[in-house]
């Protein structure tokens, strides 16, 4: 937090990314009322919310902003007070306001022009909410009615502040009356002043005020004493003693209130203009002959007014007020709400993200530096049992839970993403007049912050799938026997090291008819093509294919499930389709945890060394060549227990040597596919199992279908990571290889 | 679509490729290194060497002369990969050797003859004659491929 | 002359900014979350004044006026309120719980420095 050029571009920034807390708070708080799940301090998470954004929006003038989530404010403070009450449409009003204020904030954020009748519109549907509550301009007028005072004081007080001390302020110890020409004045007030108990019960002293007042212009106090008990009978609290004082300035009476605004009905005030010398045109009944003790011009200053409880002896047994220490019964979010409210602010580190990736990197390097380490060693024929070797264990321990705590620093829960499709439901229903329900599962799942980024994207172009094409329109579901309301589920969570992203709707499951026949129609797939659902099904991902013959507002924006899919691949994963007629259809997203690291088996293939994904690999099986059985000329099958699995030729398919045509000795990996089925990896055979660090291959690299990225291995080369599911899946589409359709013959038995 | 007007003053990093010698703006040069063996792309062209480790990237690498559409050649000890950066893309750029670092101005550089389509079509940016040799300079972004790339 | 503050609020962005209007007067700032860290930071420090927000997950500003009152030491130190709006009922019930004045956001830095001084000294 040290200074920066411009401090106030530093708060800005923070504030905007507060605001992304906020807005998430607010998603948050009204997706649980949504749920019905919402208890008392629902409503005030989700009013806080909307108040700190205009609170913080205020202070740097977006003034866009400010106005509407004050209007928003005023109608959740109104639910607060139990004077509305959320039904339906409040709640889709709120949500609606929500993503406004969502956009507010980005506009002002990135100085783009607000979106005025957007917002005119929504201000009208949130004064619905109203009724005739709350007039028009109420905002704006009382905050400068209460402003605080404007004085140009400029002080450089000395030591003063000795609260404790109950003595008589000393004024002139104070310090000195602002050289402002004041004293010139030539009105002169009377003022009379007489402090009331509850004002000593706010922190207010008196002799502050006086002091204050002096710095307006001439000032003669009198004190009158005349109340003062004897001191063994001086209750701290109550006042005894009031004030006199003639003021002789220029400034206005109104600039002589401010001084007393806050101790304003905590005192007996009157301030009356001197018609002539000494004389008064003010009433002021209650004075008393007073004696004069304190002159500001003076030097001494003898009585000591209790203006502030004593120190001790009194304080253990000094009485309390009453009226403060009785809780306030009327405020909803008292203090014992802990349990509900969000915890307090967990010890945050805000980190540049430069400074991440570069831990990222190194770690990296540390990671193959350790690999080429152990490699040399283990060359070196050292003992395992030495303690080179010993320590060279330990040493990958350390690096792997090193680089296990550096990915934790780049892994978010997919909650913001989620938070964004909900959005992308409640728009794109609108938009197609369908009732959509989002339920969201998993949204604690964290991932690496890069793909939850870079799924924004293929997410929200599903989701506007599901709602645009996977759910039918409301007639339809009902003549079908569905509720009205369609629901989609998004749900993430880790599987077997990865994470497993989910969409999936109760609409009617892909037309595969239709689909067929649009693939035929444009030419995919051969007129006569015999293929399995879900071989039909995957025709969806092939570019050029959109089922849309009316292409809509939503999904018809030329964007199509191959982009969706080449996304996903991009980032590691893997997309695939489950759909079944009338019931709906499940998009299911596979993706590695992190972008950085992968537990990996290295392989041989015809002089290459390659990595696939640990995880992947089933069984390893050493072949003989009566395991292997050819279906057709290129299309073999191996029997494993009972079933058959086809095998597909790893080098051949890499177009590093012909298809092999001896397999005694050759190994095959049993690769787990997402279906479930298995393919049969054909290999030379398995070097090593390691953790290895992912490089990435963008398309300057021509990469090839189902070769996700690089690794570089203990000996300084390079190592290409497979996936083999989109090998296998591209096999027959990359024309490079036999393409055995391999999919209609998983082990099914 | 002639590369960044050339400065007055300019240097050339010059090299051999099948007996031929061609050059390329010195700025877009990051290093030279000795070939090593580089992990092949599957399915890749035929110009794609591979992957190296260049100090824990991953740099792809190109054989230059395959590139530009010149007979393949045995590779030999003397091939060294030039290392060049095109629109913040790194590339390798394998080469038989590299000749020598030469300073042109404007005037010495000239268009090239409109070539007939090839490989080669648009890489060479222009011509210049050092010691009597005509120098072919190259168009990076083209010979790397990053021009038809961004604009696919 | 330097004042010792505590500013409670739940916005980071407030917090920064009353740090920021603050500090060139020489002031020394401490901060704190909400209510229930604001009693926290109380104890261990006696400060001039205190700068509280009204809305506020856990403890709310009135119910934090409430604690510090309660104590003894603190019965006297002056606490100013921020808020959005300056409703009168709003105004009256920060005084019930024991406010010393109020300062409406957003507020200006140099009218808060001067608030402070008004009522801190």
């Amino acid at each position: 937090m040290s200074e920066e050029n411009d401090p106030m571009a530093e708060i800005r920034a923070s504030f905007f990314i507060e605001c992304e807390e906020l807005l998430e708070a607010l998603q948050d708080g009204l997706q649980t009322i949504d749920d019905g799940a919402a208890d008392s301090e629902t409503i005030n998470v989700v009013f806080r919310a909307v108040h700190s954004i205009k609170g913080g929006a205020g202070a740097f003038g977006l003034e866009a902003l400010v106005r509407f989530a004050h209007r928003f404010e005023t109608v959740l403070d109104e639910v607060r007070a139990g004077r509305l009450t959320i039904d339906d449409e409040a709640l889709k009003v709120f949500f609606q306001a929500a993503d406004h204020v969502s956009d507010l904030v980005r506009i002002c954020r990135d100085g783009a022009d607000a979106p005025d009748a957007e917002t005119a519109v929504l201000i009208g549907a949130l004064d619905q909410f109203l009724g005739d509550t709350v007039p028009e301009e109420d905002a704006e007028e009382p905050e400068i009615e209460f402003a605080p005072m404007g004085l140009s004081l400029d002080l450089d007080l000395s030591d003063a502040s000795d609260e404790t001390e109950a003595a008589c302020p000393d004024l002139d110890a104070l310090p000195p009356p602002p050289d402002f020409g004041a004293p010139t004045g030539d009105t002169a007030y009377t003022i009379t002043f007489i402090p009331q108990a509850e004002m000593f019960e706010t922190g207010n002293e008196p002799a502050l005020l006086l002091r204050n007042l002096s710095q307006m212009g001439d000032l003669k106090v009198t004190c009158d004493a005349s109340t003062l008990p004897d001191l063994d009978k001086i209750t701290p609290e109550v006042p005894h003693l009031s004030w006199t004082i003639h003021l002789q300035t220029d400034v206005e009476e109104a600039e002589i209130r401010s001084i007393f605004e806050f101790v304003e009905g905590l005192c007996v005030l009157e301030i009356a203009r001197e018609t002539g010398d000494g004389g008064s045109d003010g009433d002021t009944t209650d004075e008393t002959p007073v004696s004069p003790i304190v002159d500001i011009s003076s030097e001494t200053v003898n009585t000591p007014p209790p203006a502030r409880p004593p120190d001790p002896p009194q304080a253990p047994t000094a009485p309390k007020p009453a009226q403060a220490a009785a809780p306030n019964p009327a405020e909803p979010s008292q203090p014992a709400r802990a349990a509900t409210a969000p915890t307090a602010a967990k010890s945050v580190v805000r980190v540049d993200l430069d400074r991440i990736e570069r831990l990222v990197n190194l770690v990296g390097e540390l990671v193959i530096n350790q690999a080429m380490l152990s490699q040399s060693l283990e060359q070196s024929g050292l003992s395992p049992h030495s303690d080179a070797m010993s320590g060279l264990e330990e040493f990958q321990r350390l690096t792997r839970d090193i680089q296990d705590s550096v990915m934790m620093i780049r892994a978010q829960p997919v909650k913001s993403l989620f938070q964004r499709m909900s959005r992308i439901v409640r728009e794109s229903s609108a938009a197609v007049s369908k009732d959509v329900r989002l339920n969201v599962i998993g949204e604690g799942t964290e991932v690496d912050k890069t793909v939850i980024e870079r799924l924004a994207d293929p997410l929200t172009h599903m989701i506007r799938n599901a709602v645009d094409h996977g759910l039918e329109t409301p007639e339809k579901r009902i003549a079908a026997g569905k509720p009205a309301q369609g629901q989609i589920n998004l749900s993430a969570a880790h599987r077997s090291g990865r994470v497993v992203i989910e969409i999936s709707d109760d609409g009617a499951g892909i037309n595969r008819p239709r689909v067929l026949q649009i693939a035929i129609d444009k030419g995919l797939i051969p007129a006569d093509a015999q293929l399995s659902d879900t071989e039909i099904d995957n025709l969806l991902f092939l570019p050029g294919f959109s089922t849309a013959s009316v292409v809509s507002d939503l999904s018809g924006r030329g964007v199509g499930m191959d982009v969706v899919r080449t996304s996903i691949q991009a980032l590691g994963g893997r997309i695939t389709i489950t759909s079944n007629p009338g019931e709906g259809s499940t998009f299911s997203i596979s993706l590695p945890l992190t972008l950085a690291v992968l537990d990996g088996m290295v392989i041989k293939v015809a002089g290459e060394t390659l990595v696939l994904p640990l995880n992947l690999v089933v069984e390893t099986l050493t072949l003989s060549n009566q395991d292997v059985q050819m279906v057709r000329p290129g299309n073999q099958v191996i029997e494993v227990r009972s079933g058959f699995v086809p095998l597909f030729d790893l080098g051949a398919s890499l177009g590093y040597r012909e298809p092999l045509q001896n397999f005694d000795g050759a190994v095959v990996l049993l690769i787990a596919q997402e279906d479930e089925s298995c393919t049969a990896l054909l290999i030379d055979n398995i070097l090593d199992q390691r953790q290895v660090v992912i490089k990435g291959l963008d398309d300057s690299f021509h990469r090839a279908p189902g070769i996700a990225a690089a690794t570089i291995l203990g000996d300084g080369q390079i190592a290409l990571i497979l996936d083999p599911s989109d090998m296998i899946a591209n096999a027959g589409a990359t024309a490079l290889a036999p393409s055995p359709p391999l999919k209609t013959q998983g082990v099914s038995a | 679509m002639t590369e960044t007007v050339l400065s007055a003053n300019m240097e050339l990093l010059t090299f051999r490729l099948a007996e031929q010698e061609y050059a390329l703006d010195i700025m877009s040069v990051r290093e030279i290194r000795g070939w090593t063996h580089a992990t092949q792309l599957p399915h890749a062209p035929a110009y794609m060497k591979g992957v190296i480790n260049l100090r824990g990237t991953v740099l792809p690498v190109m054989d230059l002369g395959l590139r530009l559409g010149l007979p393949p050649r045995e590779e030999n000890e003397r091939n060294v990969i030039i290392v060049v950066k095109s629109e913040d893309v790194m590339t390798g750029l394998l080469v038989d050797a590299v000749s020598d670092i030469v300073a042109v101005t404007g005037e010495d550089l000239q268009p090239p003859p409109e070539l007939s389509s090839g490989a080669s079509e648009g890489v060479v940016s222009s011509l210049t004659l050092i010691d009597e040799r005509m120098i072919r300079v190259l168009n990076l972004a083209a010979t790397v491929g990053t021009i038809e790339r961004t604009a696919a | 002359m330097s004042l010792e503050i505590l500013a409670v609020d739940d916005s980071r962005t407030m917090r920064d900014m009353i740090r920021l209007a603050l500090l060139p007067s020489g002031f020394t700032v401490h901060t704190a979350d909400d209510g229930v860290h604001g009693i926290e930071v109380l104890e261990g420090i006696q400060p001039d004044a205190i700068i509280t927000d009204i809305n506020m997950p856990r403890m709310d500003g009135f119910g934090f006026i409430d604690a510090v009152r309660e104590q003894d030491k603190h019965r006297g130190t002056p606490i100013l309120v921020l808020t959005t709006e300056a409703a009168p009922e709003l105004k009256k019930r920060a005084r019930d719980a024991g406010a010393t004045g109020w300062i409406v956001k957003p507020f200006d830095p140099e009218k808060l420095v001067k608030a402070l001084q008004m009522v801190a000294g």
